[in-house]
């Protein structure tokens, strides 16, 4: 075994940093799911008739549907009757302030380095702390109100802006749309609910950390933006979950909706727990994110970095519907020990002068494997639309893999359509042009890998650019060599 | 300040050098010469700690600390420098932020305050100034899309802002054109101080016209068969190594 090997193999062995339990009350409906257990969840938030019929209508889909296995991942069978499907802090009085915020919940977010204190009266972001499946906090609210800004949690909006609530929800990924979309309609615990006034351009970055933390719980968030003509919103998202033994089903589903001339940029930190170096415990994460840039020159870009999770499925896509409109996919994912990824987007073209852009970064290590899917459609009405795309893999070490499936579909003579990929390797002459000049293996592995990811983390909104850097690197700390 | 003796070092299962016995004081040049194959840069690897060149015997000795017990990026950080043959690309990483990188974890080692962006990048500038340096090297990523002047250019660069005690130069005439040559070693004899020690490998004598060394050290076939001064180096290229290869035969051990 090479020396690089070796030493990726270490620093493999690092352990999860954020593994730990939080001890509060959990509001636990019982194990399995049927309609009752759908019911008693509408019932438990409160929700409208037209809701529950709508989740009712997804758990029928649900059942009558089987789950996909044309992934390039494998797991052991997911037994969908023996997860709860609604966890809450038992607490539930509205806050007005962080400081009632439980003050185990609020040491929990401090292990993980998340000031939310200090982003408050630093950083200029708001927060909207989901705990499981409940926000715990909201900042900014009043702030953002001022411009007609709606940033709230899902059950909110659906208590306090029904009719938009109504009008978007499932209309771009609907409730039939694959297996773990529909299981999320019927089950959808909470998530992020946001819509920008025509003309307001959100003056701060929205921000959601997500944290699984009950045992057993699967996580089911939703989330819904909408931005309206001539908007523009940018939105956060980062997660990081404590070790568990079980594996974690989490399938969200995200939409976001871009009338004309608006523009979304999703950005993605995700850290779920990956498992043990041996493969064992760590979250499915099964999730269906779309974007549908509606109105003409309207513009959604959606930027990840993947670096937990046992298995993760994901494609964040747009649908192109207006003239001129735009979509990007900027993607960094890492798997480690025995990560699986199976990520990538699809760019579907519909209206004329469209054009999408995709750079995808994969990083393997230990045993990790690591796909690239992507589709590129170009509708027959999409005249002049272009695409470019771009997938690159590292490899770090020799028992990793990495794989790329695009896939074309182009029904309009007059699209350009470029895919370029390449498959590089950490290199023993890299690393060792690194220590001879005084940089630690650590150090220049890291130093390697925020270089093969620079395109990606440049789009990234500063802050957020950091954190995903350490990100990088804890979860490399296991795999970089 | 450098004591190797009897080295040998082995390569894929291949002996490569079959024990040299060399000794470098502090403010001293030595050439090592040798035609192609004779190990010339597998020594300066192995000094400079590639895992690939793997110590089957010998010892070297280093500012009185056994050398071969440190890792290579500890080497760096105690002082020994060596400049590639072939300097090799990062993607991606920002030449200047690459530097600093490595500058901080050398001064951390000694005990020394790190350096701010600021004041580092006013060193650079002073050290840009010397070398003839284009700023805009600085900016690009580490060797990537340089030239092959560029690239050996750059290594002296990184030797300049690094300061080490022991610098190793891997064939960095090999590919230069006469001005890049000049400049490069402007570059080195600006370095040359009484507590600094070089090892000057290289194929042609013709750098050492620039680079003007104390000792010259001919490598065959893993070991050293000459050792003189200047006036050697002169009397190989008069002479070429084939003169060697007989004359030096009986050297061997």
């Amino acid at each position: 075994m090479s020396t690089a090997t070796k030493t990726i193999e270490d620093l493999a062995n690092t352990e999860y940093k954020y593994g730990f339990v939080t001890d509060v009350e959990q509001d636990i409906v019982p194990v399995g799911l049927d309609e009752d257990v759908v019911r008693l969840i509408s019932s438990k938030k409160g929700e409208p008739e037209w809701l529950l019929d709508w989740r009712l209508k997804a758990f029928r889909a649900w059942l009558k549907m089987t789950e996909p296995h044309w992934q390039n991942v494998t797991y052991a069978p997911i037994d969908y009757q023996g997860v709860s499907y609604y966890a809450a802090p038992s607490e539930k009085k509205k806050l007005n302030s962080l400081d009632e915020v439980d003050p185990e919940i609020r040491a929990t977010f401090n292990k993980l380095g998340i000031p939310i204190e200090e982003q408050k009266l630093l950083s200029n972001v708001a927060v909207d702390a989901v705990f499981d499946s409940v926000s715990v906090a909201t900042t900014f609210r009043s702030k953002l109100a001022e411009l007609g800004i709606i940033f709230c949690s899902f059950s909110e909006a659906v208590k306090d802006h029904p009719e938009l609530v109504r009008q978007y929800l499932g209309s771009v990924v609907p409730h039939t749309d694959n297996y773990f979309a529909a299981l999320n309609s019927a089950v959808f615990s909470d998530g992020s609910f946001v819509y920008i006034p025509k003309g307001t351009r959100c003056p701060m970055e929205l921000s959601t950390y997500f944290r699984i933390n009950a045992k057993n719980t699967g996580q089911f968030e939703r989330t819904l933006i909408i931005a309206d003509e001539g908007s523009h919103v940018s939105y956060l998202e980062g997660c990081t979950a404590p070790m568990r033994d079980e594996n974690q089903l989490h399938a969200a589903v995200v939409e976001l909706v871009a009338h004309a001339d608006a523009t979304i940029k999703y950005s993605t930190v995700q850290n779920w727990y990956p498992g043990d170096k041996h493969g064992k415990g760590g979250i499915y994460n099964f999730v269906t994110k779309r974007g549908i840039c509606k109105g003409n020159r309207s513009k959604i870009t959606w930027t990840q970095v993947e670096t937990g999770s046992a298995v993760t499925w994901k494609y964040p896509s747009c649908i192109l519907q207006g003239d001129d409109s735009v979509g990007e996919f900027y993607s960094v994912a890492v798997t480690n020990n025995f990560q699986q990824a199976d990520t990538g987007t699809k760019m579907i073209h519909l209206g004329k002068n469209t054009r999408s852009t995709i750079v995808s970064k994969g990083i393997s290590a230990g045993k990790g494997q690591n796909t690239y899917r992507g589709a590129v459609k170009i509708g027959k009405n999409a005249a002049n639309a272009r695409n470019y795309s771009q997938c690159d893999s590292l490899l770090i070490g020799d028992r990793c893999g990495a794989h790329t499936f695009p896939y074309l579909e182009i029904k309009n003579t007059t699209a350009k359509v470029e895919h370029e990929a390449s498959t590089s390797k950490i290199g023993e002459d890299q690393m060792f042009y690194c220590e001879s000049r005084g940089i630690t293996k650590e150090d220049a592995i890291n130093m390697i890998v925020s270089g093969f990811c620079k395109d990606v983390f440049r789009e990234l909104p500063m802050e957020f650019a950091v954190e995903a850097q350490k990100l990088l690197g804890i979860s490399l700390e296991g795999s970089v060599g | 300040m450098l004591d190797v003796k009897n080295l040998k070092v082995r390569v894929d299962d291949k002996e490569i050098l079959h024990g040299i016995t060399l000794s470098v004081k502090a403010g001293e040049v030595h050439a090592i010469m040798g035609p192609n194959g004779s190990g010339k840069s597998t020594f300066a690897r192995a000094l400079a700690g590639h895992p690939g060149y793997e110590v089957t015997g010998g010892q070297v000795t280093y500012k009185g600390r056994d050398l071969l017990d440190m890792d290579a990026d500890e080497r760096a950080r105690e002082g020994v420098f060596m400049a590639f043959q072939y300097p090799v690309e990062i993607p991606g990483v920002n030449n200047a932020y690459f530097l600093k990188a490595a500058l901080n974890a050398k001064r951390k080692h000694q005990g020394l305050e790190e350096l701010d962006a600021m004041d580092f990048m006013a060193l650079m500038k002073e050290k840009a100034k010397i070398l003839d340096v284009d700023e805009k090297m600085l900016q690009r990523s580490v060797n990537e899309g340089f030239s092959g002047g560029e690239k050996k250019r750059n290594e002296i660069f990184h030797m300049a802002v690094l300061e080490p005690s022991l610098a190793v130069l891997d064939e960095t005439d090999s590919g230069l054109d006469i001005d890049a040559l000049r400049i490069v070693s402007q570059g080195v004899n600006a370095m040359r101080s009484p507590d600094r020690a070089f090892i000057v490998v290289t194929h042609y004598q013709r750098l050492l016209n620039y680079i003007v060394p104390d000792f010259v050290h001919v490598l065959s076939d893993g070991v050293l068969v000459r050792s003189g001064g200047r006036e050697l180096a002169l009397e190989l290229e008069e002479k070429g190594y084939s003169w060697l290869e007989t004359s030096g035969a009986g050297a061997r051990t």
